[in-house]
């Protein structure tokens, strides 16, 4: 048997993975399913962007011009926006019906609010005066929406509208849920029977009801409850029911965090002697919180969202303050498209900022936890 | 030699009999809870001298008799009969049976466009990706109600009068109108053959899931898997057109006309409908997508590589090993979306859908039972929570590993 020496082919070089060609290959090229998609969706933005962009900037009317709006509103070959409906009414959407000359109070409110978010979204700043901070700036902020004091001329919780009000539904019904949602989510892990059943009758009940309905609570049913003379302001009332709904997930979100911790620290804190309030305050707590900051985050963009829902119930925050400017006016009521883009990028840009945040704590927070791992 | 201070002797350790002691844990347990309940059956009481006493005072009066008398206004659309004449309780059921309407479709859709997203999210092609990452971003982060304000707007001043309604491009003559009026489409006239039909589907059904289990004891017996959805569609097919041939196949269709001023015949959505419907499900389908993309992530790299190694296609890699396996993840999740969308159905107030909550709105301002309707919507979404979780859990269970 003689073994004869076959030459075999030598292999192709391998593919190429550096350089544009390769990069455009492996993103867009794929396959060729893959191909037909990027060819389509390009064509498709090729097609709609440059109109969408020459309605949206090079035709729009950005003057408060209602003539030139309507004629660029029915140029049927070329249609353009009118931002000038924003130009025109972007006070009363932003501050409702507060007085007209006094709108830098709003504003500074509104300021002071969103500072103390940002301040207390740094991690340098959780410290124990974060929480009279607060207290502060939620009292500098009546003061100078409410007035009276000062020679501000005062000014009832009634025209209290638009921006501020939206902030401060938000971060005072989060703020105020906050202890109520640490006792319920602790109350729902005691071993005490009692004290559990209320608390998971509390919680479950109100996350099984719409938002709208404990708004409608507040708003009819709250009166009937106090003692016959006493009507507390309808602000006071929703924001009653806002902290009670935000409260009951705040509580979920808190159990979970409290449920992570390692049984291990419960019982070197009972070993060393510390009593249940003790224990929770000083070993579990801390801890507890501390991880679940992404999942608190998002309550509060979810109860930063559900603050548009109080206009149902007649209180002007920025969706009602913008029903409040165009509902009567016939020259700016065609636009209402345009002003709805206005406040909804106000919300996105909000929601967006602290989404993209959680997002980073919770790498944030990974890390830490994998080098605290490393460590052990 | 000097001696310490005296240590007294340590006390016996308490017996189990003497547990009942003023600081003891138990004790201490029981008066806490004592406390609590006192506290809370104060508060029920005070809030409910101060309640019936306001109500005496306003000359309000309270109690469920007022459901049995007639409403006095009528309800724009429903599923049963309903006119001015029927009583409230009659007013309430249509108002959850518009509810369950807009959930449900809202739900199978925020499914489809969600997991389709979701997909996307993971897809190896750069634009798609960007474009579903920009999709989850945008609609997210709005809150739902100004989405539903805009998609009311849209629908109703935006689109053409029915004079001038769209039709869908390449089928212009469907008989499918799209206008400031809603959405309009031909329905088929209901004949006796068309009991043929339902006949011959739903014995299509019963052969396809006979040939689903035959399928799935082949593979136990010999580890061939048979091709399932094809022939099970096919069977559903065949028999159903079998059964319409034999029953003389009917073809009468209620086509919409366009008239002077309406559209008249075939069935129709109203703008209300759809707005609800479409900015729901559109809302809830970017937390749909994000839910899936993270179930798809949970699942072990391995995973995917084992089955590349098998030799499977990228769309059978997904198919048959990432879905069925994300699912688990995915559930949770999506049950908690699922109950949003429901509860968030309850905005319909806001754009005049009639919707229960929109009902027990206007019942409320009408017969000013507040503490009445109120109690009716929260039982009524409570029961719709309790229930779509419990349906959730179930299909959960099922879909856990069966271990053997």
């Amino acid at each position: 048997m003689s073994a004869t020496f076959i030459v075999i082919p030598a292999r192709a070089a391998p593919v190429r993975m550096l350089g544009a060609r390769a990069w455009i290959r492996t993103h867009l090229f794929p396959d060729w399913k893959n191909g037909v998609a990027t060819v389509l969706i390009a064509a498709l933005v090729a097609w709609y962007l440059p109109q969408l962009l020459d309605w949206a900037l090079f035709n729009a009317v950005f003057s408060n011009d209602n003539a030139a709006c309507r004629a660029v509103a029915h140029d049927a070959a070329r249609p353009g926006a009118c931002w000038g409906v924003i130009t025109e009414k972007y006070r009363v959407i932003l501050f409702g019906r507060f007085p007209h000359a006094d709108h830098w109070r709003p504003l500074l409110a509104s300021l002071l609010l969103v500072l103390m978010l940002v301040a207390s979204c740094r991690p340098r700043c959780w410290r124990r005066w974060l929480a009279p901070a607060w207290i502060a700036a939620f009292a500098a902020f009546f003061l100078l929406m409410r007035g009276g004091v000062a020679g501000l001329t005062y000014v009832e919780t009634a025209r209290w509208g638009g921006l501020p009000l939206t902030l401060l539904l938000a971060t005072l019904g989060i703020a105020a849920a906050f202890p109520i949602a640490v006792l319920a989510a602790l109350g729902r892990l005691s071993p005490l029977p009692a004290v559990r059943a209320a608390c998971i009758g509390y919680i479950e009940l109100v996350r099984g009801v719409p938002l709208i309905s404990v708004l409608f609570m507040a708003s009819f049913m709250f009166p009937l409850f106090l003692p016959p003379g006493m009507t507390p302001d309808v602000l006071l009332r929703v924001l009653a029911g806002i902290t009670l709904f935000a409260a009951a997930y705040l509580a979920e979100v808190v159990r979970g965090g409290l449920q992570a911790i390692p049984v291990g620290q419960i019982e070197a804190a009972k070993s060393l002697g510390l009593g249940y309030w003790q224990t929770q305050r000083r070993i579990a707590l801390p801890q507890a919180l501390r991880h679940v900051v992404p999942a608190i985050m998002n309550s509060f963009i979810s109860t930063f969202k559900d603050t548009s829902l109080v206009t149902v119930v007649s209180l002007y925050e920025l969706t009602g303050a913008l029903g409040l400017a165009l509902r009567g006016d016939t020259d700016w009521r065609p636009f209402y498209f345009e002003a709805y883009l206005f406040i909804a990028v106000i919300y996105w840009t909000g929601c967006y900022a602290m989404s993209s945040y959680s997002h980073w704590v919770e790498r944030r927070l990974a890390v830490s936890n994998q080098t605290a791992g490393n460590a052990q | 030699m000097t001696t310490g201070p005296a240590i007294p002797p340590r006390k016996p350790p308490p017996s189990a009999g003497r547990r009942w002691r003023w600081r003891s844990q138990a004790t201490r347990g029981l008066l806490w809870q004592a406390a609590l309940v006192l506290v809370l059956a104060l508060i029920a009481w005070y809030l409910t001298r101060n309640t019936l006493e306001n109500m005496r005072a306003r000359g309000i009066q309270s109690g469920f008799d007022f459901l049995l008398q007639p409403a006095g206004f009528s309800i724009g659309e429903s599923i049963i009969e309903f006119d001015s004449a029927d009583p409230y309780w009659k007013a309430f059921l249509v108002g959850l049976g518009n509810t369950l309407r807009a959930s449900v479709a809202g739900i199978v859709l925020c499914t489809v466009i969600g997991t389709l997203i979701g997909i996307g999210q993971l897809s190896r092609n750069l634009l798609l990706r960007k474009l579903c990452k920009a999709y989850v971003e945008l609609f997210r982060n709005v809150p739902v109600l100004l989405q539903l304000l805009v998609w009311y707007l849209l629908l109703t001043d935006w689109l053409p009068d029915t004079t001038a309604a769209l039709q869908p491009v390449l089928f212009p003559d469907s008989g499918i109108y799209l206008s400031k009026n809603g959405l309009s489409y031909p329905l088929p006239v209901w004949e006796a053959g068309h009991l043929l039909t339902l006949i011959g589907c739903f014995a299509g059904l019963v052969l396809a899931w006979r040939y689903r289990r035959r399928a799935a004891r082949d593979f136990e017996q010999s580890g061939r898997a048979r091709a399932l959805s094809w022939p099970m569609l096919g069977l559903v097919a065949a028999s159903s057109l079998a059964g319409w041939m034999l029953g003389g196949m009917p073809s009468g269709l209620d086509i919409p006309q366009t008239g002077e001023m309406n559209l008249s015949g075939g069935g129709s959505l109203t703008p209300e409908f759809l707005a609800i419907t479409l900015g729901l499900s559109i809302y809830t389908a970017s937390f749909v997508a994000e839910a899936v993309r993270a179930g798809i992530q949970a699942v072990p790299h391995g995973q995917l590589e084992a089955s590349r190694a098998l030799g499977l296609s990228r769309g059978q890699t997904l198919r048959l090993v990432l879905l069925p396996q994300a699912l688990r993840v995915t559930i949770p999740p999506l049950t908690n979306q699922y109950l949003n969308l429901t509860k968030n159905s309850s905005l319909a107030v806001a754009i005049g859908y009639p919707d229960l909550v929109s009902v027990a709105n206007t019942t409320l301002n009408q017969s000013g039972r507040a503490v009445e309707c109120i109690v009716v919507i929260m039982v009524i979404y409570l029961m719709l929570s309790l229930a779509t979780a419990w349906l959730m859990n179930w299909y959960d269970s099922r879909a856990a590993i069966r271990e053997r």
